[in-house]
């Protein structure tokens, strides 16, 4: 189903980004940068216990502060429902939502308790100061492996048991000739955006509209909940996204905070701008990630994983916010990743809340844990069976005649089917690439000579291009600019850039005059945002769907007016020319749209407008896959850990722009080298967040993050999709804490010995100096 | 992230500026240098200070200049005025060094060296750049001059010999003669963060032996100071693999260090052997 490309002029280029303009010249709209006559600021008051009953909370003196509009607690926004799920109600978890300002119990430090609105945002915070509260304290649960306790009478914390698996574990661990077991732990950590959430709440009563400013990811998801839990009509609810400032599946969602605004502009009858801050970003925004994974293979003599049996505790944190158990569900799904598993399989998840932050997904959400755990098992099994970790792999992974290759297990709610690929090929070019054995060599002799470093790989697969259904809307003005009008949204990743170039490549016209709409809900009636890496994959297609009609329809006019046959014309940078005679006549798509103007004579019986709306429908995600390593030195002295060289491989089936696309692959490897190393939200015994500042959540800066190789092959396009497209924004974060666990493990000649992220040089220090004992 | 409400003063001269913290000191109000510490704590509002006296505008305060075999650096010199080596000889070049481990460059540019001092923040490398040199703090006040030299100036976790009303107006290190030698090395997890640990060492060669040695561990205790039990360990020895192990195995038991949420007491202790050995071996 792919097309041959005929020579493309946009696609495959690394074209400079559309949207970069207004960014370098510092004149971008981020959510702060938003503002309405006469609006209010709001604060958030928020609890400083871990687990709680609130006795009382007292906002008189904040109410009296002058300047002060308003402070309300749960009581004053009783007919407000909790935050809902993303994809519609779910009974059983529907008690475990997080209300909207904490209702009878407070469960976690940072749990909106009371909100304050006022004239200015000092103001606004100095009377947050002064709102008192009593808590009843209660003992806080800290870790999802201890026993559930109560969350509300008659319920307890183990908010949903998740099961995947086929075949007969019990008899292939019965029969089988090894059994590798281990214990791993994914440490708590999330995407951190450089820019805080913001969120503006307006209600235009002239139009009767409720506009929510600052939205991200999932704008139209969102006007749908919004709509859902205040009882309007999603007709009169508007929802707009500006720039983003990074997103990775944390911003975006649906907060309290989003459902405030949008409340305090309806019943105080001012618009409300909510603009986070850091400290309340690190305890408040989705954390992730944070797994404890007791898992064993059964495995035959020559490595061949038989079965994968798998039992996971999942740190939800407090609540069950808008994605309910997607990451548990996923995490359960895409273990197995690339390796046959040809018997058995079973992953048993206890969904757990504990009094920590609330949890969902993170780039790369369940595959960066899955990946470190499965990559982990892989090289365990190598070392209890004494082959090669490399043999090992594979000897495990599906090969190229087995594809497509289908799994009876699900993510995001399809069942797994590896569209295309072939894995082992891309190891060749990698070990090719780093010429594994003179670097080997090369490493033992620097072992040899007292040096402690080493090499570790991961391979995975990832998913991206998550359908069913995208739409987008073309139409050409009469200048001859094309507005591309799509339901998608940008984070930051070069979104109207890719679009661009397949809307200006399809239709012929000049990748400098695409206008490309994204996040804002009044313009178009669907979208599905951008997460999941289904931006280019599904909007993309739909473009060049769009592309086509509206191509066909120029052509059609271009025809008559210049009185030739469809055929012998082409559509080059713009204008309409007859193939075999260049500098012959020629028509400009602007041109052509104002012939096709709703009173232009020469419409004919053709609907008005160069326009037209395309739709892309998938019944599957498509699976892009990747190998990654990691060449690390450790320092025994202080157990600190310098990665020396990075190298990614990934098949991306088609990169519409390989700079954004490595782009994407570099960041996310900053990200997955944060939780291998660096990032962590700890708590104290009490469930006091101790990571509240970047001074105590260590992102990684230029100077700990190398420069990333990156291998970036187009063996394999996708062949769900007429472009071959498979998606990157995963794949740079996906296997970074599994190769560098490896790696430490093979610097410091202790095999197995990171079985916990992140690897602290405390922590790995005290490794080091226990084997030498 | 919005401080809580203050007051403001921005006075031009040394006089007005003490007279001034003679009134507003002991009403919670505090100096106002680089910001570089102090506006985070108040963006928190973990400080609450009811009245700022700013002394980036007062005049006679950026002082760095060598007189009498001394560097003196006023109150408003950053840290930024050390990444080129401020004096010709061993001291340039230690500080020069030094400096780069201090945060990342827009704050060093805004940052004083004497804010650290004063601050005294157990990891300051300045602190213990002051402790290695027995540095010289110039206080004023409206009841006039002193001067403390640093063995009586760090008191502990941010706490030093400073009253509230007191302007650190100056400090003084003494310069290095040429040929003496000088190390430094701090572990800390990123780059241009506070160290877990970090050790700076001075000493100079006579006929082969190791003299005047002069060893501090910062980061580790709850102030910067010399530990006496290692430059006495290294006294008359050549400089040496063994000699240095010996000298900071004798620095890391001497030690009472700091626990803290990151970082035991014991992790603190070996990671202080290690700088002191790389501080060492870097200096021979
Ligand atoms: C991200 C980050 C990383 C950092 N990393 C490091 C690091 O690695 N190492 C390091 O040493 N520092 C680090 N710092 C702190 C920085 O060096 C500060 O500049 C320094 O600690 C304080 O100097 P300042 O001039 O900014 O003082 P301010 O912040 O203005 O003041 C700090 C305190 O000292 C008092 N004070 C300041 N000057 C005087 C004076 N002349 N007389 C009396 N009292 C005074 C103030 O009242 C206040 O209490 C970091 C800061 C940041 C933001």
């Amino acid at each position: 189903m792919n097309e041959t490309s005929r020579g493309s002029k946009w696609i495959g280029q690394s074209v400079e980004r559309l949207e970069d303009p207004p960014l370098v010249t510092g004149r971008g709209r981020f959510a702060a940068d938003i503002n309405f006559p006469r609006q209010l600021h709001m604060r958030m008051v928020r609890s400083n216990h871990a687990h709680g009953k609130i006795i009382s909370v007292d906002a008189s003196a904040a109410r009296a502060l002058p300047g002060v509009v308003a402070v309300w607690t749960a009581q004053d926004i009783a007919d407000v429902p909790p935050v809902d799920f993303r994809e519609g109600p779910i009974e059983k978890l529907a008690p475990y939502r997080q209300p909207v300002l904490a209702t009878g119990t407070v469960r976690y430090v940072g749990d909106p308790v009371a909100a304050v609105f006022a004239e200015d945002p000092y103001v606004a915070e100095d009377a947050a100061d002064l709102v008192t509260m009593e808590i009843e304290e209660l003992p806080p649960l800290l870790d999802a492996r201890h026993a559930p306790g109560e969350f509300s009478p008659g319920r307890n914390t183990e908010a949903d048991l998740l099961r995947q698996g086929y075949g007969d574990v019990e008899a292939a661990f019965r029969d089988a000739p090894h059994i590798v077991e281990l214990e791993l732990t994914c440490g708590r950590h999330s995407g951190v955006p450089l820019e805080t959430r913001g969120a503006l709440g307006r209600y235009d009563a002239s139009r009767d509209v409720l506009e929510l400013h600052g939205a991200a990811k999932v704008p139209h998801r969102n006007k749908e909940l919004i709509a859902r839990m205040l009882k309007r009509p999603p007709s009169s609810v508007a929802v707009y996204e500006s720039h983003v400032g990074g997103g990775f599946g944390i911003r975006g969602e649906l907060y309290p905070e989003d459902v405030l605004v949008c409340v305090g502009a309806l019943r105080l009858g001012r618009p409300v701008k909510w603009i986070e801050d850091r400290r309340e970003h690190l305890i408040a925004a989705n954390h992730s990630r944070n797994q404890h994974h007791k898992i064993r293979a059964a495995v035959a003599n020559d490595g061949e994983i038989l079965a994968i049996d798998d039992v996971i505790h999942h740190d939800n944190g407090a609540y069950v916010r808008t994605h309910a158990t997607r990451v548990a569900m996923m995490t359960c799904g895409v273990l197995p990743g690339p390796y046959r598993v040809p018997q058995a399989y079973r992953a048993i998840c206890h969904f757990r809340l504990t009094n920590k932050t609330p949890a969902a997904t993170y780039r790369a959400p369940g595959r960066y844990e899955t990946t470190f755990v499965r990559e982990r098992l892989v090289d365990a099994i190598a070392h209890q069976l004494k082959l090669d970790p490399i043999e090992v792999r594979r000897r495990n992974a599906v090969t190229v005649k087995e594809m497509p290759f289908k799994r009876p297990l699900e993510a995001l709610g399809e069942e797994i089917h590896f569209d295309s690929g072939d894995y082992h090929a891309l190891l060749d070019k990698l070990m090719d690439y780093v010429k594994w054995d003179e670097l080997n060599a090369s490493l033992a002799q620097r072992r040899a000579n007292g040096e402690m470093v080493g090499v570790g790989l991961a391979m995975f697969v990832e998913k991206a291009g998550l359908g069913p259904a995208d739409g987008v809307r073309i139409q050409v003005d009469t200048s001859g600019f094309v507005e591309v009008i799509t339901g998608g949204a940008s984070l930051g990743q070069g979104f109207e850039t890719v679009m661009g170039q397949v809307a200006a490549e399809t239709l012929g016209a000049d990748y400098n005059k695409m206008r490309v709409v994204h996040g804002q809900t009044d313009r178009i009636e669907y979208g599905i945002g951008a997460h999941a890496s289904r931006a280019t994959v599904m909007t993309a297609s739909a473009t060049r769907e769009a592309a086509l009609k509206v191509r066909a329809k120029a052509l059609d006019m271009a025809a008559e007016l210049m009185q030739a046959p469809i055929d012998t014309l082409d559509i080059v940078n713009g204008e309409v020319v007859c193939r075999d005679r260049p500098g012959g006549p020629s028509i400009s798509l602007g041109q052509i749209a104002a012939k096709l103007s709703n009173t232009s004579k020469a419409l004919g019986g053709r609907e008005p407008g160069l326009s037209g709306e395309g739709w892309f429908f998938t019944e599957h995600q498509v699976y892009p896959y990747g190998d990654h390593m990691a060449v690390v030195k450790v320092d025994p002295a202080t157990g600190g850990v310098k990665v020396e060289r990075y190298i990614i491989a990934y098949d991306i089936g088609r990169a519409i722009n390989p700079m954004l696309v490595k782009g994407q692959i570099s960041g996310g490897f900053a990200q997955g080298l944060g939780g291998a190393l660096l990032e962590e939200f700890t708590y104290n015994e009490r469930g006091d967040p101790l990571a509240t500042t970047f001074a105590d959540y260590l992102l990684p800066t230029v100077r700990e993050t190398p420069d990333v190789e990156i291998l970036l092959t187009e063996d394999y396009p996708s062949p769900l999709n007429p472009l071959g497209i498979k998606g990157a924004g995963e794949s740079g974060v996906n296997g970074v804490g599994g190769a560098i666990a490896g790696a430490i493990d093979n610097a410091i000649g202790i095999p197995g010995a990171v079985t916990e992220l992140p690897v602290t040089p405390q922590k790995l220090k005290a490794i080091i100096d226990a084997n030498k004992r | 992230m919005k401080p809580a409400p203050f007051s403001y003063y921005a006075p031009k001269t040394i006089e007005e500026a003490v007279s001034l913290l003679a009134r507003v000191a002991p009403d919670d109000g505090r100096v106002l240098a680089g910001g570089q510490s102090l506006v985070p704590t108040m963006a928190f509002r973990l400080a609450r200070p009811r009245h700022l006296v700013d002394i980036n505008g007062v005049s006679g305060l950026d002082r760095l200049e060598t007189a009498d075999g001394r560097l003196c650096i006023g109150a408003r010199v950053r840290h930024a005025a050390f990444e080129r080596p401020v004096d010709p000889g061993p001291l340039g070049a230690l500080l020069s060094q030094v400096v780069r481990h201090i945060a990342h460059h827009p704050i060093r540019t805004r940052g004083t060296f004497c804010g650290s001092i004063a601050h005294a923040d157990p990891a300051s490398e300045w602190c213990a750049v002051a402790a290695a040199l027995d540095a010289e703090m110039v206080a004023r006040s409206t009841r006039g001059e002193r001067a403390i030299t640093a063995h009586d100036f760090f008191k502990g976790i941010m706490t030093t010999a400073l009253a509230e009303d007191e302007l650190l107006i100056e400090v003084r290190l003494p310069t290095l003669r040429a040929g003496v030698r000088t190390g430094f090395a701090e572990f800390n997890r990123r780059a241009g963060d506070f160290a877990v640990a970090m050790a700076v060492v001075v000493y100079r060669l006579q006929d082969g032996a190791i003299a005047d040695a002069r060893i501090a561990v910062g980061g580790a205790e709850a102030a910067p100071r010399r530990i006496e039990q290692a430059e006495y360990a290294l006294k008359g020895r050549a400089p040496s693999a063994e000699a240095f192990a010996v000298a900071a195995e004798a620095a890391s038991r001497a030690l009472d260090p700091i626990e803290d949420q990151q970082n035991t007491a014991a992790y603190r202790r070996d990671v202080a052997r290690a700088m002191v050995i790389r501080a060492l071996s870097e200096a021979a």
